[in-house]
């Protein structure tokens, strides 16, 4: 089954290097939405300090969205997904294997990225590392959730709204806990429990999700 | 709770507005659904009954 | 050897669908007294509030019709669940019946607090935890019917509803206590429409009474709409075309 799971990988990844537009998009789509944020509320540095949490996480929402159609679509498209529900491996096992490669491909850049970001918003340094954090654990909740979305949305029309419908009610407490932790590093109250929360979602999500979105998947596949 | 007159009950205290806004259209909201249902019954029946006439005209 | 009332007759639409009409029928009545009595209470019977006036009369339907929005979800959940465990068309039926209804006290618990949050904090929308966990709701409920409406068969549309359902059920208290969290944590020593003004048992059972009026109301209407889900479902059998015929 690891082996499996180690082509799975190894497969997707490729795929994605090959497609490496797909990652700069979501990338660039981050980055955009982050500076779209003072020029709508104005360049006040006491004000944007205060809003940046909050800000930078919403923009990680937005750009993680993007990215979740793909995580099925192209495999549909050409027939594999088919080949995977009929094949040895559990179905489980491999739409886990995707979801680590969708995060890795476009949740892991926008980590990376995001202390920049926070430095236009005149963060306090000690803050970046609580921000960072959040979100590296926070992403991949994003993923794991926003793939039961696109598992059950496969094929269908207007499938981008949609799936945003369908899954940003989720998105709220992971949300909630990223940008608080921040914030509440930010207050002097330390981010500890927002983040052993986020530990705790990322560990349920990655126990749960990957056989829920093999569920959807054979209910839209059928 | 005695309001003593007709209008010191319309008039909830000064907060009518508010308290008169929420009471109607609440029920203007089931009354609505009630409707809607009723039409998408009477759709519904309409649409069966066109069934059986038009595969009454199939020899 | 004979086994009781048989409940497995009424799994089949033909059989459910008659049965349906009649306790919307009775339920529906229920629902007009109860919610009457209620108002009764609501006006007269219980007392002016100290801090509020007569403001706080809008907490008889506010309270009910949230109670009734999150009962109403964890309900269409259930439903959708059986649906999808056992293979049962009249479940998942019965989800997509009661997901119209279970918006609907939504909005009706967000309306009212809108109403009721402007004359006693100032503006139309407050942000506290009860009323944003609501919000959060209205979003799940419409998810649910809007990945119901884009699925044109019926068989994916329930069994990708039920996921949803139940995907939002196991969610509804971590949001609900996100949503907490995150109030107190910006706002302090927070004003909450949770702790009622001083309860007078009056006050409670007016609510009480109201939210069973609710209930009633809210198992009616979905029997009805089910009974509209089956018609449309089962058109092209025999039973159906004989009830329209029969209709006319």
């Amino acid at each position: 089954m690891l082996r499996a799971l180690r082509s799975v990988i190894v497969r997707d990844l490729l795929l994605a290097v090959r497609r490496s537009s797909d990652v700069l998009t979501v990338l660039l789509f981050f980055v955009i939405v982050v500076s779209l944020f003072p020029l709508g509320i104005g360049p006040e540095p006491a004000l944007l300090r205060t809003i940046a949490p909050g800000a930078i996480w919403v923009a990680a929402l937005l750009a993680s969205m993007l990215a979740l159609q793909r995580v099925f679509a192209a495999d549909h498209a050409d027939g594999t997904l088919e080949q995977m529900l009929l094949g040895a491996t559990p179905l489980g096992v491999v739409v886990a294997g995707k979801m680590l490669v969708h995060w890795l491909v476009t949740g892991l850049p926008l980590v990376l990225i995001a202390p920049v970001l926070a430095l236009q918003f005149d963060l306090p340094q000690e803050l970046l590392g609580v921000l960072t954090l959040s979100l590296a654990l926070g992403t991949p909740v994003l993923g794991l959730i926003g793939a039961i979305g696109a598992a059950l949305t496969l094929g269908l029309r207007g499938g981008g709204a949609l799936l945003s419908l369908l899954v940003l009610p989720l998105y709220a407490p992971v949300l909630i806990m990223g940008a608080g932790a921040t914030e509440s590093a930010a207050v002097g109250l330390g981010g500890h429990a927002q983040l052993l929360l986020l530990g705790a979602f990322l560990v349920i999500a990655a126990a749960f999700a990957p056989w829920v979105a093999a569920l959807a998947l054979r209910i839209s596949m059928e | 709770m005695n309001w003593g007159t007709l209008e010191n009950f319309l008039a909830m205290g000064g907060y009518a507005t508010y308290v008169w806004g929420s009471y109607l259209v609440t029920l203007g909201v089931l009354i609505a659904e009630l409707i809607l249902l009723a039409q998408r019954r009477r759709r519904l029946l309409g649409e069966l009954r066109a069934r059986v006439g038009a595969e009454r005209e199939v020899p | 050897m004979r086994v009781g009332f048989n409940w497995f007759k009424y799994s089949s639409p033909q059989t459910f669908f008659p049965l349906a009409g009649k306790v919307a029928l009775a339920f529906g009545t229920v629902a007009v007294f109860a919610c009457a009595f209620g108002l009764y209470i609501g006006f007269f019977v219980a007392p002016t509030d100290a801090q509020q006036g007569e403001a706080y009369r809008i907490i008889f339907i506010h309270v009910p019709a949230a109670w009734m929005s999150m009962f109403l979800y964890i309900v269409m959940a259930f439903w959708a669940g059986l649906g999808l465990a056992f293979n049962t068309r009249l479940s998942g039926m019965m989800a997509s019946a009661i997901a119209p209804t279970g918006a609907l006290f939504t909005f009706i618990a967000l309306w009212t607090g809108s109403l009721w949050g402007k004359p006693t904090w100032g503006t139309w929308w407050v942000w506290d935890a009860r009323l944003t966990s609501e919000l959060i709701l209205l979003f799940l409920y419409f998810g649910f019917m809007a990945l119901q409406a884009a699925i044109d068969d019926p068989r994916r549309a329930d069994k990708a509803g039920a996921v949803l359902a139940l995907v939002g059920v196991v969610n509804i208290p971590i949001i609900y206590f996100s949503v907490k969290w995150w109030n107190t944590l910006h706002q302090g020593a927070s004003v909450s429409f949770t702790k009622a003004p001083s309860m007078a048992t009056t006050m409670f059972a007016g609510m009480i009474v109201m939210a069973l009026g609710f209930w009633f109301y809210s198992i009616a209407t979905a029997l009805l709409r089910a009974r509209c889900i089956m018609l449309e479902r089962e058109r092209t059998t025999d039973w159906a075309i004989q009830y329209a015929k029969g209709m006319a």
